[in-house]
């Protein structure tokens, strides 16, 4: 729906982040992507192949995508459940009083990177 | 090659330079609000009336934000409010970054009050905050009333909801108080206002709560 703007935003965490440690190039990238966060993977991960030729820092990442589960949990009868086979309904006691654990997140997991030489010499 | 734990939300540094931006904007005095709804939902309606309704009170700037034309900002300029139009290419929201360069290239000087009018949906602006001290959301009556089930997180962080186009509700199986109910069971702390720019009705309580806000967050 809107993954080339997350790839820009996680450039720009990058970039940022490069900056402050004095890191000269990115070998990979982890994100977490939940299930239900709207993001398609396969979409994401072609807008980050044709975005990261542009950006030098960029340019060799690798980018490794781990799926979080999406599970909610019913207020009335206190179970989780799989967000995604079942929806908003609680499945065992039909419930609507249900909310999202977890299965939405977009985040940096971890990056792997090399340090400009001036800064291993120093 | 070094590894770096960062576990960051992707959304982390646009929530920092928004934070930023709502600090400065508070020592100009300025109340900004974040206008999101879908497309044709009447959000320059609503501004038009709001304006002329308070601009007695408030100098008023309006940036609007669309992915292309400049039909809405010529609509509020008509008003006499100063207005600036951005395009965002394509992207489907606003950023605090777009939304500062909007604000500096339209200039603040003498506003007490900036509106935000963000893209027309209710997905991705909902994600991204602007700098905003009050998002505002607006649903019209024939949207339906089931868009709190499918659009949770929009309901979740507006600090008021606007329901337009109150005037068309005999036209349409839109039923209020259900909607109401979905809307406060994912945030109980929401204001609803069911309101018609076209006959008046309900801009009253809108446009006090509104005043009230500036009060208070100017005493802040």
């Amino acid at each position: 729906m809107h993954e080339l703007s997350i790839v820009t935003h996680v450039a720009k965490t990058l970039d940022e982040l490069a900056e402050e440690n004095h890191l000269s190039k990115i070998g990979s990238v982890t994100l977490e992507i939940g299930e239900v966060s709207g993001i398609m993977t396969d979409y994401f991960e072609e807008c980050w192949d044709y975005f990261k030729r542009k950006h030098p820092l960029l340019k060799d990442a690798k980018l490794y995508i781990e799926v979080i589960k999406a599970v909610t949990f019913c207020e009335d009868c206190k179970q989780e459940y799989e967000t995604v086979e079942y929806g908003k309904i609680c499945p065992y006691c039909h419930s609507e009083h249900t909310y999202l654990v977890e299965g939405n997140e977009c985040n940096i997991k971890q990056i792997e990177a090399e340090e400009k030489e001036d800064q291993q010499l120093s | 090659m070094k590894v770096i734990e960062l576990h960051k939300t992707v959304t982390a540094s646009n929530d920092r330079d928004a934070e930023v931006l709502r600090k400065e904007l508070k020592e100009k005095g300025v109340f900004f609000i974040n206008l999101m709804s879908s497309a044709g939902s009447g959000k320059t309606t609503l501004l038009k009336k709001t304006i002329s309704d308070l601009q007695h009170e408030y100098n008023i700037a309006v940036l609007e934000a669309d992915i292309e034309a400049d039909v809405d900002a010529r609509a509020i300029e008509a008003l006499g409010a100063r207005s600036i139009q951005v395009h965002t290419d394509g992207m489907c929201h606003m950023d605090a970054g777009m939304t500062r360069q909007g604000l500096e290239e339209m200039g603040l000087e003498n506003i007490d009050l900036a509106i935000l009018e963000n893209i027309g949906n209710l997905i991705c602006p909902a994600e991204f905050a602007t700098g905003a001290s009050k998002n505002v959301m607006l649903l019209s009556v024939p949207e339906g009333d089931d868009k709190p089930l499918k659009y949770p997180l929009m309901f979740q962080t507006s600090d008021a909801l606007v329901i337009t186009k109150m005037d068309a509700l005999p036209y349409f199986d839109f039923d209020l108080e259900k909607c109401k109910e979905r809307v406060k069971y994912l945030n109980k702390d929401i204001q609803i206002f069911p309101v018609s720019a076209k006959t008046g009705e309900g801009m009253e309580a809108w446009e006090d709560w509104l005043k009230e806000e500036i009060k208070k967050w100017k005493e802040d």
